[in-house]
């Protein structure tokens, strides 16, 4: 690690000129809670740091002119939670993100950083799934948008292109009677990795559900959006037929792999539990938005 | 490779220091500055011994590289009494014996003041939420937690 350099640059255009420039062995540092653990394990040994938080672009939060969110990449959880109305639009956005790690890693992680680490199990990702976030990123040939969804190809592994920096997340504007939640299964309340982690989104018309997305994740090699889970839901009643249905569908999406937090059969399972509960929790809030 | 030149502000005080890239704050604070009350315990952001405040904002130490500090505003352990006064905190955990190794004192100390900054009347359960990152092998964490709900309502009792 000794020929290792560390940059901060103010503007994106720097950054991602010596991100490129470094092709392939520099790493971008956000909160620090993955890149810094990574290292000191010698998984990672990059030969240069980018440290992105001292572009403003990547550390604000903003109205877009459309009425939604866009939420700079490298936001941590804790300032994005201080924020006087995001929490109140989208609270299962907030709760995903938040329940990663402790107060501590709370202060620095970042739904970016989450996202660009490519686990399976990320917290915050499943949320911004069913928000139906778009992802924009900046490259050295400019700067596309791309559903959240289509950015982890695997377990660690992303879509962006080598050079290619995540800027921030866009969340679209929100109907009223709208609302969203998260829930995650873990042996203990706090601290833990997501056997299965579920995020719905919902528009609610009275007692019917006129909108629904809803993403899973730790169940497959990305968190997954279940289209088939969200139509089972649109246009009902949430009833028990149709919760039935939809946690059918979520529990044939999942492709989970077996380990010490849960074999196949129990996050399948658990899958179509969460669905349910977590529907009931965003409903419950939709209606009283 | 040349060292970086690094000017912060470490307990209100203005501080530069030299460091590799790669070092982390709590490698700065422990061997070039000789503050050594932030401890390592794990060294991946589990264990929160090395918690210090980063603008006010509490993280681990250990989990952010010292040339981020630039132009910000630490503070630590060393920082919380005032001289020889110890900080309410830190005479409450002395009284009610809040610890034993007192390895994890510290970044108990640091979070914990943190949370009372931000919420001068916390409930047992918001407590135990926001040391959760504070691992403890010796407590129990119930005299812990007692200690930081005592203090707090000594401070709320002082500021009527």
């Amino acid at each position: 690690m000794t020929d290792i350099q560390y940059v901060a640059p103010s503007t994106l255009d720097e950054a991602v000129g010596a991100y490129a420039a470094a092709k392939g062995a520099a790493r971008i540092l956000a909160g620090g809670t993955d890149l810094l653990v990574q290292m000191r394990a010698g998984m990672v040994k990059p030969g240069l740091i980018v440290d992105i938080k001292k572009v403003a672009e990547l550390s604000a939060i903003e109205k877009t002119p459309e009425g939604g969110f866009r939420i700079g990449a490298a936001v941590s959880g804790a300032v994005l939670e201080e924020h006087p109305t995001f929490g109140k639009v989208w609270p299962g956005v907030l709760e995903g993100l938040n329940l990663i790690g402790s107060t501590q890693v709370q202060g620095r992680a970042s739904a970016g950083g989450n996202l660009c680490n490519g686990s399976p199990a990320a917290d915050s990702i499943p949320g911004l799934v069913a928000a139906g976030a778009i992802a924009t990123v900046q490259g050295p040939n400019g700067r596309r948008n791309i559903p959240v969804e289509q950015v982890p190809t695997g377990p660690g592994k992303t879509s962006l292109a080598p050079g290619e920096i995540l800027v921030s997340f866009t969340l679209p504007p929100r109907p009223a009677h709208s609302s969203d939640a998260y829930l995650r299964m873990i042996p203990r309340t706090e601290m833990d990795i997501a056997v299965v982690g579920c995020a719905v989104s919902l528009t609610m018309d009275g007692d019917t559900c006129t909108a629904a997305r809803v993403s899973l994740g730790a169940v497959a090699p990305t968190v997954l959006l279940v289209e088939d889970a969200a139509k089972a839901l649109v246009l009902t009643k949430l009833d028990d037929a149709s919760l039935d249905k939809a946690a059918a569908a979520c529990s044939a999406a999942c492709n989970p792999i077996d380990d010490k937090r849960g074999t196949i059969a129990y996050r399948t399972k658990v899958a179509g539990v969460l669905l349910k509960r977590t529907t009931a929790i965003a409903a419950e809030r939709a209606k009283g938005g | 490779m040349a060292k970086m030149h690094i000017t912060t502000t470490i307990n209100g005080e203005p501080t530069e220091f030299l460091c590799e890239p790669y070092e982390t704050m709590l490698d700065v604070l422990r061997d070039n500055l000789g503050m050594t009350g932030s401890k390592e315990g794990c060294g991946s952001g589990d264990c929160g011994a090395c918690s210090v405040t980063l603008d006010d904002r509490l993280v681990c130490s250990c989990l952010m590289l010292a040339a981020e500090a630039e132009g910000h505003e630490i503070r630590t352990i060393e920082g919380m009494s005032e001289g020889e006064a110890l900080h309410p905190l830190q005479q409450k955990f002395l009284e009610t014996a809040a610890l034993q190794c007192g390895i994890c004192t510290p970044g108990v100390l640091v979070a914990a003041d943190a949370l009372l900054k931000k919420n001068p009347n916390p409930s047992e359960t918001e407590v135990r939420y926001w040391l959760a990152g504070n691992l403890c092998r010796c407590t129990g964490y119930d005299k812990i937690v007692r200690a930081v709900l005592e203090t707090a309502a000594d401070l709320r009792g002082a500021a009527e």
